[in-house]
């Protein structure tokens, strides 16, 4: 047990005028996450304080926010790792406030609808499963650990400041597929990705590396991505 | 005052975005205008926090077939399952399986290119089709591509507050647009409700704050009856004191349960299987340990050891494991033990449903129109009293598919419903009224009350004193509910409103359960009665049906439905 102060940023459109940063000061207990935390507050101080939240085992993707500055998930993030007198709390940042720590989640969404994010096929299926070697199988292992949760493209410079980029986590949704060796469609997912708003809108900043609370490699697989569209139009 | 609503039409409107939903959806969208009503993102849906695999006997690892998988599940069930569903169920597993591969699903794969598949508790061969432990996580995001490929329309972050039944028949419902508090209502030919379990009912669980029975609870209101609700799984390797999931595939892979002592306690009580008896069992085997002292230095929990597995195939098989364990209690299981408990899991019980998904109403199965259920909100029963690991996303994929394809046949035989504003007037005012409560009672504290006396007197093991109680104290609560105060009166995105609809469901969820366990004076499966120790298919190899009435609800039985398998004792 040990009292530590969250400063947590709070606007409501209905009533506030601009935002403003809110303190608690309680007794966080062993174990807890900042997602508890929260719910704490949530529970048994401010019912008025609002985030995402579901899971609370880092696979929804739902409590995505910046604490301390760093886009991490707040479930999976533990109060005794964070450092400082306050704990500041604020919402991922590129992406408009709807409410307290709760942001409008449809440019993201958009962005990934844009790089063609479905398994396409065009020979018709066998009877049983497509073959797949362990080797091309484990090319997919970082790419579907993706949760969408948008730390990643909430951390991105160049996101920040063209919302029509498509981002890292629809760039990596790219790279899922066009690294599945049993996918059809390589060439046109590539055409789609080879944009100024696609895969040259990144200036490898690798904020979006750092921010994935999955441990992807964005920024390498956007580079790969790079590189097998510069080979294939060669 | 809600004052403006909003009006939509749909030959079909699914409710819940998981695998049943989402599978459902992919089905019947081609044929009608659907929409996918959800109260959060798609990929948010609890269905993603599947770890360990969908069952199919592809035999592609061991000799395998639908038959051996069928006696697995109805001995699992304790031989409640209705036999001829099952059997659907386990027919359907490879063609399901496949498809999903077809649509891109990464399975974890065999040297020689084909779907990997390991053991799970309670299956004799290894059946388990799997991604690494993120199957349901890959499942889940493959549907959901799929959907967006075929332009599905989505309402995200839509809360449903009531089902429209007219003349027997459902027409629609009712519900709020979270983003701005405003009230819509959806008319449709039918109505799929695929909202998952309820697992928050209880205070140790391994599921998501969103899994509060809200499709049980909507159905119960509108006069349907709710199905075996007294068989709650509770899953044996929950993380101590969070209730998190640890897949049950790393018991698959190998892993160990040690007591206080050092034991592999198993050994008593299911020497055939170990570690991998079912759900039920081990769960049990655990409470009695730690109920008897051998928990680790006599508290509450035991160990799940993966030690001996190596890193190698630790960080192969089971890495998200790895990462969850080390994330939330800083224990890393390569160089030491998990602590863990038994966790409130899955609801086997729940809205009649027959092969179709079409909702029934009574002993005699008859159709609600315009009404389909399926995933862990239905009980078509093919899980019985017990289910096993990994026929949950079959569960859910099979019956979503099934119930897609009855409804998009229904549709062209059903008429589209007029718009009834009576039914949008009571919609309106019931969330007006429940907004407007300004009483001294707090929703946090009422639900802590009720999650803690479910988890101790309805919990792995329950007698006629405790689960009287709880009956009495969840009237108690309801009554208290009436008198809630909500601080928060905004309408854009206020969870406040969200959390306390959510805990009213919970008080029919868990009335309907404890009522059900309560009758059901006998042990199988997953409910285990200390005064009634013993299986009585004399008195209850029978289903419970639980009706809301004005006043004390309504038990009805039907029977079970039995082909292929005659009950027999139980062991492993």
């Amino acid at each position: 047990m040990a009292e530590r102060t969250f400063k947590i940023h709070r606007f409501n459109p209905e009533k506030d005028e601009k935002p403003y940063f809110q303190e608690y000061r309680f007794e966080v207990e062993s174990g807890w996450s900042i997602l508890d935390s929260l719910n704490h507050i949530k529970w048994n101080i401010d019912s008025s304080l609002n985030f995402r939240r579901s899971c609370r085992s880092g696979i929804c993707g739902s409590c995505a926010m910046r604490v301390n500055g760093e886009n991490a998930l707040a479930c999976e993030t533990q109060v005794k790792n964070v450092k400082g007198s306050k704990i500041k709390i604020e919402p991922l940042p590129g992406l408009a406030v709807m409410r307290d720590l709760v942001v409008d989640m449809e440019p993201f969404f958009e962005g990934l609808k844009k790089v063609m994010p479905y398994f396409v096929t065009k020979d018709s299926p066998p009877d049983k499963e497509w073959l797949q070697s362990p080797e091309d199988r484990k090319k997919l292992d970082e790419p579907i650990k993706c949760i969408l949760c948008a730390c990643c493209t909430a951390s991105c410079p160049s996101f920040w400041f063209d919302d029509k980029y498509v981002g890292p986590a629809a760039l990596v949704k790219s790279y899922r597929f066009v690294f599945d060796s049993r996918d059809q469609a390589r060439e046109e997912r590539l055409d789609i990705v080879n944009d100024r708003e696609g895969l040259w809108r990144c200036h490898t900043i690798f904020n979006c590396v750092e921010a994935c609370p999955k441990d992807i490699n964005c920024t390498q697989a956007i580079a790969e991505l790079k590189k097998a569209t510069v080979f294939s139009t060669v | 005052m809600q004052q403006t609503y909003e009006q939509h039409f749909y030959d079909v409107v699914i409710v819940g975005s998981g695998l049943a939903g989402q599978r459902a959806a992919l089905e019947v969208a081609p044929f009608a205008r659907t929409a996918v009503i959800s109260k959060v993102y798609p990929t948010r849906s609890h269905s993603g926090a599947a770890q360990g695999g969908i069952a199919a006997a592809l035999g592609n690892v061991d000799e395998d077939t639908w038959q051996q998988h069928h006696f697995d599940t109805v001995k699992g069930s304790d031989y409640l399952a209705d036999q001829d569903a099952a059997e659907i169920m386990v027919r359907d597993a490879a063609q399901v399986v496949i498809e999903l591969e077809h649509m891109g699903t990464p399975f974890s794969r065999l040297p020689d290119g084909r779907i990997a598949q390991r053991n799970f508790g309670g299956h004799k061969y290894k059946r388990a089709c799997y991604s690494a432990d993120l199957t349901g996580h890959v499942m889940l995001h493959t549907l959901y591509e799929q959907c967006l490929k075929y332009g599905t329309k989505f309402y995200n972050e839509f809360f449903v507050t009531r089902l429209f039944m007219k003349e027997g028949r459902c027409i629609g419902l009712s519900a709020v647009n979270l983003a701005d508090g405003k009230l819509h209502s959806f008319f449709a030919k039918a109505v799929l409700i695929a909202t998952g379990g309820g697992g928050r009912a209880f205070s140790i669980t391994a599921t998501a704050h969103a899994t509060t029975g809200d499709g049980f609870a909507l159905a119960y209101r509108a006069g349907i009856p709710l199905e075996d609700m007294e068989f709650m799984q509770f899953h044996p390797t929950g993380l101590y004191k969070l209730g998190i999931l640890v897949t049950e595939g790393a018991r698959g892979e190998g892993g160990y349960l040690i007591n206080g002592k050092g034991e592999r306690f198993m050994e008593k009580y299911a020497p055939g299987m170990m570690e991998l008896a079912p759900r039920d069992i081990t769960s049990r085997s655990e409470q009695t340990e730690i109920n008897e002292g051998r928990g680790i230095d006599g508290k509450d929990y035991i160990y799940l050891d993966l030690r001996h597995l190596g890193k190698e195939k630790i960080l192969e098989r089971l890495p998200q494991i790895h990462d969850l364990v080390f994330k939330s209690l800083g224990v890393d299981c390569i160089k030491e033990p998990i602590p863990i408990q038994p966790t409130a899991h899955y609801t086997m019980g729940g809205i009649p449903a027959n092969l179709d998904g079409q909702v029934t109403i009574d002993s005699e199965n008859t159709i609600v129109p315009g009404l389909f259920s399926a995933g862990e909100t239905s009980c078509i029963s093919v899980h019985g009293a017990n289910r096993l690991g990994c026929n949950s996303l079959l569960d859910a994929v099979c019956f979503g598919r099934r119930a897609g394809k009855a409804m998009a046949k229904y549709i062209t035989g059903a008429s589209m419903p007029d718009i009834d504003e009576e039914q949008i007037k009571v919609s309106v005012k019931e969330l007006d009224e429940f907004k407007s409560r300004k009483g001294e009672e707090k929703v946090a504290s009422l639900r802590e009350q009720l999650q803690k006396g479910m988890m101790v007197r309805c919990g792995i093991f329950r007698d006629s004193e405790k689960l009287s109680a709880q009956l009495a104290d969840i009237r108690k609560l309801r009554g208290r509910f009436q008198n809630i105060g909500l601080e928060d009166s905004t309408s854009n995105y206020n969870f406040e409103l969200m959390e306390a609809l959510e805990c009213s469901w919970l008080f029919d969820f868990s009335e309907a359960m404890v009522l059900g366990a309560l009758k059901r004076e006998e042990s199988r499966g997953a409910h285990s009665r200390t005064d009634f120790p013993k299986r009585d298919d004399e008195k209850f190899l029978k289903h419970t049906l639980i009706y809301k009435t004005d006043g004390e609800p309504r038990v009805e039985y039907k029977p079970v439905v039995i082909t292929a398998f005659q009950p027999q004792e139980r062991k492993y």
